[in-house]
């Protein structure tokens, strides 16, 4: 079967239509470009009826939102997770890493937990500070602009809190604090440890006339139908369609490659319509890849040409490498002063309204950088799983556990509430060895050859996560609660969550000034071809203690602020 | 065809046929219902609809055994005077739809069903189901509590039995609309939270700052577009 090949050419041809897509799409769009935005799952609008989860009671799912065919449960609002129909990855022997991908206009936008941290000028230089690692070849004051424009745009509640690696912002107000919080900010200052203000990316007051104001419902990963909280579609794609912008969606295409000519200059894309399983092309003057740090370096890797036998992008062979994902490790504790609650609406927002941010120096400790400290709890609505083992928490206050009838009842209703929980989130060391390459036998159902992963942690997360779970421990005890479960050891690398489990990969076509030791410059353009660039988290050099979006958001407006200029200057 | 059509076509198919589930006050086998037929709009994809339609076209508890599983539920939680029992709640519907959906407690489930029916006659020379309600609690009582020491390894397959049964009658009933309410959840509505009422905090010995509430959002003003001057202060 011959490949379609189509004659129009656009200005941009952007692949992936998440944060980064999703910007460089809205961004370009607006400066009256002419923009192809190819996304490899269905259309997605968070206010259609047919696809909303959001505002469903647990009893409207027969499975009472259990996670049987969606990770994160029924009502999660992605379609993908660590495993997608049709399209595997490979990992080498004796590694592992777990890959979410969503296949959807929008893509992981839609479920994230919106929250919106700016790294600090410490993260993009760290090697400054601990000589480890590399520097960014941008500073924090190159990237500053953009996050105070985005922060507008967007917007994002917080506070400013005038911390240096923490920076201020524009601050949407921020919710109060939720009983457990008001718990929690006890016991971390008499544990030492900072909590301020949670920063989401959640509409606490009205910021334009499109979007609606939060009606706290605490269900930001079903996606806002009002279009209260960020996704990709809902504030980036669909505001740029209304305002004129010229996006032609491709919905369901599934691109392949890039395609490039004799002097190894992009030409545009090659890519497979998932509904009629057929190869086409399109042409653009510039290609703009942000299908996410793997997809990404996957497609640059399966570009090959005379001008590029070892991929797009890959003459310094660093594509797929210095892959890092954020560390991860969590605990949770029953709280018998939260027992027996008087009960009342304490939704709130879809996450945590407040956090800790790393508060600590390294110099002081046995790892390097730092993580920072999320919190849950509440009486959230039940669903799957609710209640199954609450008679267990008898054995803490001198109870009966089991039985049946009233008993079962009271014990589930006095236990309800009474739980709070902790999760680090830390910067782990870029590592040269850790990557994602080409598996060479196996490919996925549209022929297209799929990734193999290269990762494992070093003695740098895993000290970190013994950190967090002493630090844990010591909050717990501070808040007069029961630790649950058992403090992992050494040999279960003390909680320390798998690569990628944590959905922060980043690193894989990092930026640098050197084309031997970096896949892209400081625009985020190719080293190796001039009109391709990348808008998601593969260009980040480092990852920080902070989570990877408002970044990617930021450099993705940078980027595309960039493209715009050089297109008008005749550069690409 | 679009989607919405497509769903209708496909939930008429697997519906044609099934019992429409019926489950109050059933302590009768044939009115305990086949597990459940039909589904609200919850934002599926065409995949997961086939899923589910699958699943609700199948049959795995057959009428005795969800017959005593009706009897397990409303041990587990029967009716107060203030919320209804675990029947009422279509908890055995919800049962059959899980075993299917997770089928990893098939075996578990009908196993364990059939070792209640065997210790009933062993002790009374009758299944569990006909027992007098006094000789079924009887039995329940030996199930219903851990033994970590192992004091009663003969009931340790029965104990076993009971904590499956029972954490799904009582996640089932949790997460039913009659749960719900007895639980006393209150969420799931539009609203506008402004901070915890001042009695739990009372309650709780908590207060908030005057610095940390000069940070959260004034809910008066929440529906006033934001705007901020240069040094990042809201000014509206």
């Amino acid at each position: 079967m011959q490949i379609i090949k189509s004659s129009k050419v656009y200005d941009a041809i952007i692949v992936g239509s998440g944060a980064g897509g999703g910007m460089a799409a809205n961004q370009l769009a607006n400066q009256g470009l002419k923009v192809a935005l190819v996304e490899a799952g269905p259309f997605f609008d968070p206010k259609d009826p047919a696809t909303k989860t959001q505002m469903k009671w647990a009893y409207e799912s027969p499975r009472r939102g259990a996670s049987t065919k969606r990770a994160f449960g029924d009502f999660d609002m992605s379609y993908g997770d660590w495993e997608v129909d049709g399209e595997p990855y490979t990992k080498k022997e004796g590694t592992e890493f777990m890959w979410w991908r969503s296949r959807m206009l929008g893509g992981r936008t839609n479920h994230w937990g919106r929250i919106s941290l700016r790294f600090g000028p410490d993260d993009f230089k760290h090697k400054d500070i601990d000589g480890l690692g590399e520097n960014w070849p941008i500073s924090y004051d190159d990237v500053k602009p953009y996050y105070d424009k985005l922060d507008k745009m967007i917007g994002v509640f917080g506070s400013n809190e005038g911390r240096r690696n923490d920076p201020d912002g524009f601050f949407l107000p921020a919710p109060k604090p939720r009983l457990h919080e008001l718990y929690y900010i006890n016991a971390a200052r008499k544990t030492g440890v900072d909590v301020i203000p949670s920063r989401l990316s959640i509409l606490t007051k009205k910021l334009n006339n499109d979007r609606g104001v939060c009606f706290y419902c605490a269900q930001c990963n079903r996606s806002c139908g009002i279009y209260a909280d960020f996704s990709s579609g809902s504030c980036l794609i669909f505001p740029a369609m209304a305002n004129g912008g010229q996006i032609d969606l491709y919905n369901d295409c599934m691109v392949r490659s890039v395609t490039t000519d004799s002097e190894g200059k992009a030409t545009g894309v090659s890519y497979i319509k998932k509904k009629d399983r057929r190869e086409y092309q399109m042409k653009g003057k510039v290609v703009v890849l942000g299908a996410s740090a793997c997809s990404t370096a996957r497609i640059l890797m399966n570009s090959k040409s005379k001008q590029h036998p070892n991929g797009l992008g890959n003459s310094s062979d660093h594509v797929g490498r210095y892959l890092h994902d954020s560390t991860g490790a969590g605990r949770g504790a029953f709280v018998p002063a939260l027992m027996n609650r008087k009960t009342y609406n304490e939704d709130g927002v879809g996450g945590l309204h407040v956090y800790s941010p790393w508060w600590l120096d390294n110099k002081k400790l046995d790892f390097p950088r730092g993580y920072h400290i999320e919190i849950w709890g509440g009486m959230g609505m039940p669903s799957y799983g609710f209640g199954w083992a609450a008679d267990e928490m008898n054995k803490h206050i001198e109870g009966q556990v089991g039985g049946y009838g009233d008993k079962l009842r009271d014990d589930v209703k006095r236990f309800y509430g009474s739980y709070i929980g902790m999760a680090g989130r830390g910067e782990s060391l870029a590592k040269y060895e850790n990557r994602c390459t080409i598996d060479p036998n196996v490919v996925d159902q549209f022929g297209i050859p799929v990734l193999q992963f290269d990762y494992k942690w070093s003695d740098n997360e895993r000290l970190q996560a013994k950190h967090m779970h002493d630090t844990f421990e010591e909050i717990i005890h501070n808040l007069g609660g029961i630790a649950l479960g058992d403090k992992p050891g050494k040999d279960k690398d003390y909680g320390l969550l798998a690569p990628g489990q944590i959905i922060h990969e980043v690193g894989t076509t990092r930026m640098g000034d050197d084309p031997k030791t970096s896949v892209t410059n400081k625009f985020s353009q190719l080293h190796d071809a001039k009109n391709v660039f990348v808008v998601d988290a593969g260009v980040f050099t480092s990852q920080a203690d902070k989570n990877c979006t408002w970044t990617i958001l930021a450099l993705a407006m940078r980027t595309s602020e960039y493209i715009a200029g050089e297109l008008k200057k005749m550069n690409l | 065809m679009n989607r919405r059509d497509t769903f209708k076509t496909l939930f008429i198919g697997a519906v044609a046929g099934a019992t429409i589930s019926t489950t109050t006050g059933c302590k009768d086998e044939t009115a305990v219902g086949k597990g459940i037929t039909e589904l609200p709009l919850y934002g599926r994809t065409p995949k997961e609809i086939e899923h589910d339609n699958k699943i609700m076209g199948e049959q795995y508890l057959n009428e005795h055994e969800l017959a005593t599983v009706a009897i397990l539920c409303d041990i587990i939680l029967p009716a107060t005077t203030t919320a209804g029992s675990a029947t009422d709640a279509e908890v055995p519907a919800f049962i059959e739809f899980m075993v299917k959906d997770l089928p990893d407690n098939q075996l578990p489930l009908r196993g364990g069903l059939m070792w209640l029916d065997r210790e009933a006659n062993q002790r009374f020379d009758i299944i569990f189901k006909d027992l007098t309600n006094s000789q079924q609690i009887e039995i329940i009582d030996d199930i219903a509590y851990p033994d970590p020491d192992n004091k009663k390894p003969e009931m340790a397959h029965g104990i076993k039995f009971f904590d499956l049964i029972r954490g799904l009658t009582v996640t089932g009933y949790y997460t039913s609309k009659i749960g719900m309410k007895d639980l006393g959840y209150v969420g799931n509505i539009p609203n506008v939270w402004d901070g915890v009422p001042d009695d739990v905090l009372k309650k709780h010995g908590m207060k908030y700052e005057a610095e940390w509430l000069a940070k959260c959002v004034d809910q008066s003003q929440r529906n006033v577009i934001a705007e901020w001057d240069e040094a990042g202060n809201l000014i509206t």
